[in-house]
């Protein structure tokens, strides 16, 4: 028997692997290593909303959901937004639950991008946002946003890079990796710039609850954008529920009855136990999410300022449970600085170079790590710097 | 400023400077508000919980069940102040329900337990009945589980 000898898919054959593989597998095989490598809270889901989980499968939660998620979820999902950013989705056919952003990510793309269309993905970006547009057909544009200005969506840095082609721009806010969390001002410009050169505006707002400086702005409801933004969100970061694989996007009808479409043929429907946890979690776990937001506020203010007290400075991080400091001072490129760290010091960072060019010289700190271990993790690397600055 | 007292109220030893790195407030109003608090008795004490079964200590606690004839003028204020003296006890409360008082005593040994609830508690003013129940095992205390923590599950790099 020959094996197979037609080319796989070269779209994906083209996508290089995740930058971050190597460094991952090393991480694994080493005892003792304290990671602030780690994209996810170290929270556990709040025990309420596990509870009724474990009350919805013996009730039997175990089949299939309606393709568009209970609308009791979505209903919630809706008043939530409504409540808290003044936005407005239909439940019925504006409101779509999802196996997380993720998967939010991957049909927003592909119910867009027509092939070769272009999409603008301001950098550093999360790992998934350039391959996801490649993956869908179009051709993923990066463009580096400016550090020493807070990696701010600076409208005119995206305006030069906008093209007849532009179908979109995607972004997050607060931002993976920087924690960038994106002010109300700039939010209008890029949509005021989206209004005149004819593009949508992928939002993806996983983090939105952790923010911590000020209140959180949704794309959506930013003046003139709600026409054009696709909203992405889900329960993974505020309510610390990675895991379940729940999320949702919300669009116009027109567009999310596309997104529907490719869902109920690709995914059919999310976790149905995971559902009746995500309702459980918008109706009684917003305690645990005020108690989990003021400790990851109190760890950034404790780890930015240790950061900068090693001199690796950062623009402050608004949102997330990120910070982005610059690793120049070291004279290591952000690959070298996370080998050496880890081997040396047994501290998982993640290099910044993973979330694109523009990441070079910066490395990703997750600061979800009890307090112990952040503040035992910056004397490591205190040790780490003290022979090489 | 309450965001002080919720660091404190995790981690007493908290240091002035550490709980101004945490919140962000200046330390020097960090200390201000500290000795505030205490002067006007926010703050009790400094306390530490300590799980007594893995500290493999055999000490014994009851939580006891008082029920108290009200006097007039007083209701349960003055037979609770007497009850709450005791060297043995630890926590006196007014509860709703059947009874009126719940109270939690400590001591070296069951018998010893015992004998005050029944020699010393029973023989309060206005104590008219008592109802005793003996804590087998702790698994929560003043808001802190005592059972093994959540492993950690998570991949040690993810982006």
């Amino acid at each position: 028997m020959a094996p197979p000898r037609k080319p796989l898919s070269r779209v994906v054959e083209a996508c290089p692997p995740s930058g971050i593989r190597k460094f991952f597998d090393l991480a694994q095989t080493m005892k003792g290593v304290i990671t602030l490598g780690v994209g996810e809270p170290d929270f556990p889901t709040p025990w309420g909303v596990r509870e009724s989980a474990i009350h919805a499968l013996t009730r039997g939660a175990t089949t299939y959901t309606g393709n568009s998620g209970l609308l009791e979820l979505r209903e919630l999902i809706c008043a939530d937004l409504a409540a808290r950013h003044g936005i407005t989705y239909r439940p019925a056919d504006e409101c779509l639950v999802t196996s997380g952003v993720s998967e939010g990510l991957d049909l927003a793309l592909r119910a867009l991008v027509n092939p070769g269309d272009e999409v603008i993905v301001p950098e550093p970006s999360y790992v998934a946002y350039q391959p996801c547009v490649a993956f869908a057909g179009g051709v993923a544009v990066s463009v580096a946003m400016d550090p020493a200005e807070g990696y701010r969506l600076d409208a005119d840095r995206i305006a030069a890079a906008v093209t007849p082609r532009t179908k979109a721009v995607l972004f997050g806010s607060p931002s993976n990796p920087t924690g960038a969390a994106q002010s109300a001002e700039d939010l209008t410009a890029l949509a005021a710039l989206a209004e005149r050169e004819d593009f949508w505006l992928v939002s993806d707002e996983i983090y939105d609850r952790l923010t911590y400086t000020g209140t959180h702005t949704s794309t959506a409801a930013v003046p003139g954008a709600w026409d054009r933004t696709v909203l992405l969100n889900g329960f993974s970061k505020s309510y610390a529920m990675t895991g379940w694989r729940v999320g949702y996007v919300c669009a116009p009808e027109p567009l999310a009855a596309l997104m529907h479409r490719i869902h109920q043929y690709t995914m059919l429907c999310a976790p149905h136990v995971s559902q009746v946890a995500a309702i459980e979690a918008l109706r009684s776990a917003e305690p645990d999410v005020t108690e989990m937001v003021a400790d990851y506020d109190r760890r950034r203010r404790l780890f930015v300022k240790g950061l900068d007290e090693l001199g690796l400075t950062c623009p402050e991080p608004g949102g997330a449970f990120y910070a982005f400091p610059s690793i120049r001072a070291s004279g290591l490129s952000s690959q070298d600085f996370a080998e050496q760290l880890l081997n040396e010091q047994k501290v998982a960072v993640v290099p910044g170079n993973v979330f694109g060019p523009s990441g070079e010289g910066h490395v990703r700190c997750s600061y979800a790590t009890a307090l112990p271990l952040l503040e035992q993790a910056l004397e490591r690397m205190g040790t780490f710097l003290s022979s090489r600055m | 400023m309450r965001e002080i007292l919720s660091v404190l109220e995790s981690d007493a030893r908290a240091t002035p400077d550490r709980i101004a790195a945490l919140t962000g407030i200046a330390e020097d109003e960090v200390r201000a508000a500290i000795a505030a608090w205490e002067a006007e008795g926010v703050i009790r004490r400094y306390k530490t919980v300590i799980d007594r079964d893995r500290l493999g200590e055999d000490r014994v606690t009851a939580f006891v069940d008082v029920t108290v004839a009200p006097e007039r003028g007083r209701g349960f204020d003055d037979t609770a102040e007497r009850i709450a003296r005791f060297r043995e006890i630890r926590a006196v409360h007014l509860v709703s329900g059947a009874q009126d008082l719940r109270v939690e005593v400590e001591g070296a040994s069951m018998k010893e337990v015992a004998d005050f609830v029944a020699q010393k508690l029973s023989g309060v003013d206005r104590v008219t009945a008592t109802s005793t129940h003996f804590l087998l095992r702790r698994y929560k205390d003043d808001g802190q589980l005592l059972t093994d923590p959540e492993p950690d599950q998570r991949l040690s790099v993810m982006p």
